[in-house]
């Protein structure tokens, strides 16, 4: 387990529920706030074992209903079940791929609301439905797809800057270096 | 080795959610709070954040836009204190003819300002959360206002922030009246997911003779909001149930998508 990479996971995790709370830019454009979650569940889910997974559901799930009228509890399972169903389908996926980035963040970011919908559905919750959540699960699918390649590529950029660079073996070697003089050179 | 791990990861995760969604009410609304506390220092970095600018911009003002903000400032004040006298008065008279038919007496508001901090970020509630909690005296179920109007109400709070349900939530039911010579009464509910500047005023009679542009204020029913406080307007009405009752859009007087500042009432 790349311990670095869990704690950047989870660290962008609680920025995110931060920033979904406290930024209101999008939502007062289109009526929606995009949720990340899901974006970074994909991107834990193709390149960070189980455990990170799970902890990124429990822990980015908590702090998302913290802040929100859920009830605790209601969007960890969702989010779990997207990055499992990812996780399961890891081999197959061609991750570096911006395009399949983008696909299963929108597949992500549709899936975990509507399931978390039906969570608060079924412990007897009384949501704010209406035929303007197909607009908000629209923007939020989306905003989702949008997202995710950028998850990506900050990801990236920080794994690089901050993770161990392996060591990359050079062919190399000073004993079967031929020695040439000027002499033998240039006659 | 590698399977049964996720499978011991998808049993913990579904046991801990299972756990957490059975919690007691009194023990979910303590580990909210727990969990929302890690975020009071990002609260604070944000709040001085948002403070900078402002500062900034005073620093480099003008003294001459200083003057005139100044002078606009004290003929504001003046028009005010000549308002405050004239209300000063009729309360004097209001309450004198209150004794006369002896009625109870009006007690004055008692209000508290707070800063909106964070809005809900799932589309589907509509909360906002306020910089005040239990250390100033704030608890379940105080109206929220503005100047301008009805917000919500107080849903739940910590030591140092509340969460409010806004009028367009459906856990925030106002009882309210119209303006109207009939004194219609219904009930307010969510006008829909997208637009939070229209509510839902429903249980009208079914005769009810409602125009646009009729007040609607809270009734005082309820024990929870004060009668009085302003609503919005009637925008327009339908008979609902083959006419048994009527329904009508009322636009909040308070534009709640740009909440800043609010009032916590206090009994």
């Amino acid at each position: 387990m790349n311990l670095l990479q869990t704690i950047l996971i989870l660290a962008a995790a609680f920025l995110a529920v931060f920033g979904e709370a406290t930024l209101g830019g999008l939502r007062q454009w289109l009526s929606a706030q995009v949720d990340l979650l899901p974006a970074l569940m994909v991107y834990a889910a193709l390149n960070a074992d189980i455990v990170t997974l799970s902890l990124l559901a429990v822990f980015g799930g908590l702090w998302f209903d913290a802040l929100s009228a859920n009830p605790p509890g209601v969007s960890i399972l969702p989010l779990f079940a997207v990055g499992y169903v990812i996780w399961l389908q890891r081999e197959l996926i061609l991750r570096e791929l911006p395009f399949a980035q983008l696909v299963l963040g929108a597949m992500a970011s549709a899936v975990a609301p509507a399931l978390s919908v039906l969570v608060l559905l079924t412990i007897g919750q009384q949501p704010l439905l209406g035929w303007g959540s197909l607009w908000q699960w629209l923007v939020m699918t989306g905003g989702g797809a949008v997202a995710t390649p950028v998850v990506f590529v900050l990801f990236d950029w920080c794994n690089h800057a901050l993770g161990y660079k392996p060591q990359t073996e050079t062919s190399f070697r000073p004993d079967r270096e031929i020695r040439r003089d000027k002499k033998l050179k240039y006659e | 080795m590698l399977k049964q791990k996720h499978y011991i990861a998808l049993g913990a995760v579904t046991l801990a959610t299972l756990l957490l969604l059975s919690l007691p009410p009194r023990a979910t609304s303590r580990l909210k709070l727990v969990v929302g506390s890690w975020f009071l220092p990002l609260f604070g970095l944000a709040g001085t954040a948002q403070q900078l600018p402002v500062t900034a911009a005073d620093a480099v003002l003008p003294r001459r836009e200083l003057l005139r903000q100044l002078e606009a400032l004290r003929r504001e004040n003046d028009r005010l204190r000549a308002q405050a006298l004239q209300a000063a008065a009729m309360a004097r008279e209001n309450d004198q003819l209150r004794a006369l038919f002896g009625w109870q007496r009006q007690t004055p508001w008692k209000l508290k300002l707070a800063n909106v901090v964070m809005r809900d970020p799932a589309n589907w509630w509509h909360t906002v959360q306020i910089d005040l909690g239990t250390r100033d005296g704030v608890r379940e179920n105080l109206p929220v206002l503005t100047t301008d109007g009805l917000v919500g109400r107080v849903s739940s709070v910590s030591y140092t922030h509340a969460q409010v349900v806004l009028i367009s939530d459906p856990y925030c039911k106002v009882s309210a009246i119209v303006e109207n010579p009939a004194h219609d009464m219904g009930i307010i509910s969510p006008g829909g997911p997208l637009d939070n500047s229209f509510v839902e005023l429903s249980y009208l009679s079914g005769n009810a003779n409602l125009q646009a542009g009729q007040n609607v204020i809270t009734s005082g029913l309820g024990g929870v909001f004060p009668k009085g406080i302003p609503i919005g307007q009637i925008v327009d009405a339908r008979p609902v149930d083959f006419g048994l009752y009527t329904e009508a859009r009322v636009k909040l007087a308070v534009g709640l998508g740009s909440l800043e500042q609010v009032w916590v009432l206090f009994p």
